[in-house]
């Protein structure tokens, strides 16, 4: 199969290769220990170490109540656009500058394992 | 050559700019010096200490200098937080027990490391795209703006006991920082640190220039004098 490939393809294929840096995607586990955990707490119930202060408490991931009536779609835009995109509070910032979509799509996966429901159930 | 005419000029000994061999010896177990930033989250959660490679960027020369004389916590929950927080009564809390004091230097070394640190100007780029706009904002202004219109309260300590603890205190930030790094990296934070925890809120000018002058303005301020 490999020698099928003509040499300026191969040679094409490696410098494409060299191009891309080699910013591994992270894992939504990481990705919530790191940014979301500060606020929504090692338990992801919204209490984290920094919601003492907050005006208004950061987002229960547990609640399946709550967290049932919000769409995937919705739950996208908030982590990407900060809460304001859905008249919610500042306090939750924007995160596009952050994670990629293809990362925030599978927080969305990871927040649904962390409140063990659907949207709409 | 430049530095040592320079330092004849002052009149200062030419050994205070010498090479120390401090930073090398004692600081780079938690400290980097050389760049590049953490790249991935692996890098970002090993991390010991504050990146030092754009020190000579971020920091005012005469806060480093009594500092390392006089070290006190500006993390709150250190570095990286998760590593020193636990689940409290009403929300996760500090664990004080597994923070560490930092390593106090003498004043000579202390003298000898800001100014090694101040040349370590990673960076320049984005500090020459700032431009600090002259002013000045009152303190309850500059706190609506902070706290109310932006959240940044979420994560910071904009008073000793007010405020988010993941990220540095900011009451002090304006003795501690150039204001042009301030600017930049609320501007930017990624470009600086591509996986830091704090998020590029997409501030505009006129905000980050308020930001700086707050900061100034607390800077003046008696929880400032510690
Ligand atoms: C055991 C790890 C460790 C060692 C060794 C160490 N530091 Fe630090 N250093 C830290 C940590 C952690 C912080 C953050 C402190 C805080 O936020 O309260 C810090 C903070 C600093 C700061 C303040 C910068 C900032 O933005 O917070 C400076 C300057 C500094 N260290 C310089 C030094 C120098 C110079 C040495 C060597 C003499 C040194 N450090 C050795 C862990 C270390
Ligand atoms: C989600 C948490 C979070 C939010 C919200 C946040 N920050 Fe930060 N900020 C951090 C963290 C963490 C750092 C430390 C950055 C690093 O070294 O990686 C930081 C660093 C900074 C610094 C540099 C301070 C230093 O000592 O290095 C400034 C200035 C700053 N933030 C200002 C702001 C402003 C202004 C806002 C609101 C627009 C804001 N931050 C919102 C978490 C946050």
């Amino acid at each position: 199969m490999l020698n099928k490939l003509s040499p300026v393809f191969l040679l094409a294929a490696i410098l494409l290769a060299a191009a891309i840096p080699a910013q591994a995607k992270e894992t939504a586990t990481d990705n919530y220990k790191a940014y979301c955990m500060q606020c929504h707490g090692l338990e992801g119930n919204g209490k984290g170490v920094n919601a003492r202060d907050m005006a208004v408490m950061p987002r229960d991931h547990t609640d399946a109540k709550a967290m049932s009536g919000r769409s995937d779609e919705m739950l996208f835009k908030v982590i990407k656009e900060g809460g304001t995109s859905i008249s919610k509070s500042n306090l939750m910032p924007p995160w596009a500058g952050t994670f990629t979509d293809e990362e925030i799509k599978d927080l969305v996966v990871h927040l649904r394992t962390l409140c063990k429901c659907k949207f709409g159930t | 050559m430049q530095r040592i005419i320079f330092a004849a000029l002052l009149g200062i000994s030419g050994a205070a700019f010498a090479d120390s061999g401090i930073l090398n010896k004692d600081c780079v177990s938690c400290h980097n010096i050389t760049g590049p930033a953490a790249q991935t989250l692996k890098e970002a959660f090993a991390k010991k200490g504050p990146a030092l490679f754009y020190a000579g960027n971020k920091y005012r020369q005469e806060w480093l200098v009594s500092w390392l004389q006089k070290p006190q916590r500006i993390r709150p929950a250190g570095l990286y937080y998760g590593d020193h927080i636990k689940i409290g009564a009403k929300s996760d809390e500090i664990d004080a027990a597994t923070l560490k004091d930092h390593v106090v230097l003498s004043k000579d070394d202390a003298t000898a490391v800001a100014a090694e640190l101040m040349q370590l100007k990673a960076h320049d780029d984005l500090i020459a795209k700032e431009k600090i706009e002259p002013g000045t904002i009152t303190k309850q202004n500059g706190e609506m703006n902070f706290d109310k219109f932006w959240g940044c309260m979420a994560c910071h300590l904009i008073e000793p006991e007010f405020g988010g603890l993941s990220g540095p205190e900011l009451y002090t930030a304006g003795k501690r920082l150039q204001p042009e790094f301030i600017a930049s990296f609320i501007r930017n934070p990624q470009a600086w640190e591509p996986k830091t925890w704090m998020p590029n809120k997409d501030a505009s000018n006129g905000s980050i220039q308020k930001f700086v002058q707050y900061f100034d303005v607390l800077s003046r301020e008696s929880a400032n004098a510690k």
